[in-house]
């Protein structure tokens, strides 16, 4: 009788368990949900303040192009490497540049190029939120009448928006220089063959949708590294705490929008 | 001036603010004092309207300004009225204090840049620093001068009531005295009613004409600093002196002391020194006196592996 009992007990207490985290991730969106509509609602206030903004475009965008250089002129040779190796014996190498071009410009480089920026931005602004909760300054900008939204995170989703696109379209350009260098030094295709292919099924349009969506993702990282640096409690944990959610939330953030702009647009 | 009725407020089951009644007149210095814990920063926090209570309500010059159903937006119109000093200044650490101070300025008045330098500049001189800190970031200040950057830039909008916010309590004793000093000058230069929330009695003495003291979220003290002195409550006596009790560290100390049979414990803590001063007594050939030795540690108790 008591083994029914304690299973019952198990199951009970697993429900409930359960039943909380369901209304903390519900409660949660709803939070998320809120703090982007009142972010976005404070974009024209930025006007006053756009040095603001424009000393944000400099560090978050123009401080990232040397680690998005590296990365994207890898990503371009690991392509045109991992491309060759699958299509040995099946298909016609003249159709490898087709092949690159349209994995780099619509997924490989806008989605690559979003989690690094996510790893670098989303963290940042979670942590610099974060730790100015901790010092009370969000406190003082409170007592200060000054809205910690409009002046901390409103100039930082303008510059997000605005340079990860950008960045995106440097990334595409590095990772055909990396991929067109692979192809001249490994791979037995002349790089005429290479160029013509690349040609082959270039639609602008993919191009188009593959920036355009990084300006989504830059809202994601945004507006996550401002939700998690605002709930953060206690200390130098709560930072560590905050940043690591903002990385990890924006990265399956950032997928999970890629999915439903491929439906919509593709 | 500003006048505190009822407040109420509990964090889940726990009970922090237990009906506090302060009031302050117009250029007074109230000092709120107690251990940590007892609740003077949640208080805080109500009057400068960082949360609202769950019953009771502020007043302000006969206003509600905060009570149960009032909204942060309700409580904005009478901010600036409020400049506050945080415990560890709380300067915004990506600008410099020329910024820092600037900052509220160009948000909230129309001035031009050079009334505002001029404002920066006098705000500075009342705190005893020079303008070329106007240049220097937070990381490059130390604490004391943070609090003198924090009480510059609270006071630059001119507010009416000043609050601080344990001012002191970061600091050594000559900085102590000089930002005691500073809250005097703020009140005498200004004319401004003040409320230091602090755990110092040493600074309370020295600034306050009203002292309230908290313990667990009740007010057991609430007069003068003559009159705190003359109180025969026992724990505000051993605030006041500084007595450490240790029942008075734990946090359920009513449990413990009702737990604990003091003369009991006094005997167990004499007994080592006598037997020590008995030991010692019978090795030199003195009585034992333990007034006439010098201290000694008792004996390690040996132990078993």
């Amino acid at each position: 009788m008591i083994a029914p009992l304690r299973i019952l007990a198990y199951i009970g207490n697993a429900a409930r368990g359960w039943v909380g985290k369901s209304r903390g991730f519900a409660l949660g969106i709803r939070y998320y949900s809120r703090l982007a509509l009142q972010t976005f609602a404070r974009v024209p206030l930025a006007v006053k303040n756009f040095d603001i903004t424009t000393s944000h475009m400099y560090t978050l965008g123009i401080e990232s192009i040397p680690l998005v250089t590296a990365i994207a002129i890898f990503l371009g040779s690991a392509t045109v490497t991992q491309a060759v190796y699958q299509m040995s014996g099946m298909i016609p190498l003249r159709y490898l540049g087709a092949l690159v071009c349209k994995t780099t410009v619509t997924e490989l480089a806008p989605v690559i190029t979003s989690f690094v920026f996510a790893g670098r931005v989303a963290t940042g602004i979670a942590a610099e939120v974060a730790s100015m909760k901790g010092s009370e300054q969000l406190d003082a900008m409170s007592v200060l009448r000054l809205d910690s939204l409009r002046y901390l995170i409103v100039p930082k989703l303008i510059a997000c928006i605005v340079m990860l696109p950008t960045l995106t379209i440097w990334a595409i350009l590095m990772a055909f220089a990396g991929a067109a260098f692979t192809v001249a030094v490994s791979v037995d295709v002349t790089m005429y063959t290479y160029l013509s292919g690349m040609k082959l099924f270039f639609k602008a349009y993919d191009v188009y949708v593959g920036i355009a969506k990084t300006a989504v993702f830059g809202a994601i990282v945004a507006i996550t590294g401002a939700y998690f640096g605002f709930g953060a409690k206690g200390g130098a944990e709560g930072v560590g705490n905050a940043t690591t959610k903002a990385v990890v939330v924006s990265a399956v953030l950032i997928l999970v929008f890629d999915f439903i702009i491929a439906v919509m647009v593709m | 001036m500003l006048r505190v009725e009822h407040l109420k407020k509990h964090f889940g089951n726990q009970v922090v603010l237990d009906d506090i009644n302060i009031s302050v007149d117009r250029g007074e210095v109230l000092c709120v004092i107690g251990q940590s814990g007892s609740g003077k920063t949640v208080l805080f926090r109500h009057i400068i309207g960082l949360m609202f209570p769950d019953g009771g309500r502020i007043l302000l010059d006969g206003q509600v300004i905060s009570s149960p159903t009032t909204k942060t937006t309700d409580f904005d119109r009478v901010r600036k009225r409020f400049g506050i000093l945080f415990q560890g200044a709380a300067l915004f650490d990506s600008m410099d204090v020329g910024e820092n101070l600037a900052f509220p300025l160009r948000e909230h008045t129309d001035l031009t840049e050079r009334e505002i330098e001029r404002l920066i500049g006098e705000s500075l001189e009342m705190v005893g620093l020079k303008e070329q800190f106007k240049a220097k970031m937070p990381s490059e200040l130390s604490g004391g001068m943070r609090s003198r950057v924090g009480l510059a830039r609270a006071i630059v909008m001119k507010p009416e009531i000043m609050l601080y916010d344990e001012p002191t309590s970061a600091l050594d004793p000559i900085m102590t005295d000089k930002i005691n000093k500073l809250i005097l000058s703020m009140r005498e230069k200004l004319k401004m009613t003040s409320i230091v929330i602090t755990h110092d009695i040493g600074s309370a003495y020295e600034i306050a004409d009203k002292i309230a003291m908290i313990r667990e979220g009740k007010i057991i003290f609430n007069g003068t600093p003559g009159e705190i002195r003359q109180s025969r409550n026992p724990y505000v006596q051993e605030f006041i002196r500084g007595e450490r009790k240790s029942h008075y560290a734990l946090d359920n100390e009513e449990d413990y002391a009702s737990s604990v049979d003091i003369t009991k414990l006094k005997q167990r803590s004499a007994r080592p020194r006598q037997a020590v001063a008995t030991q010692q007594g019978k090795a030199d050939g003195s009585t034992g006196n333990i007034a006439e030795k010098k201290f000694q540690m008792p004996p390690r108790p040996t132990t078993r592996n």
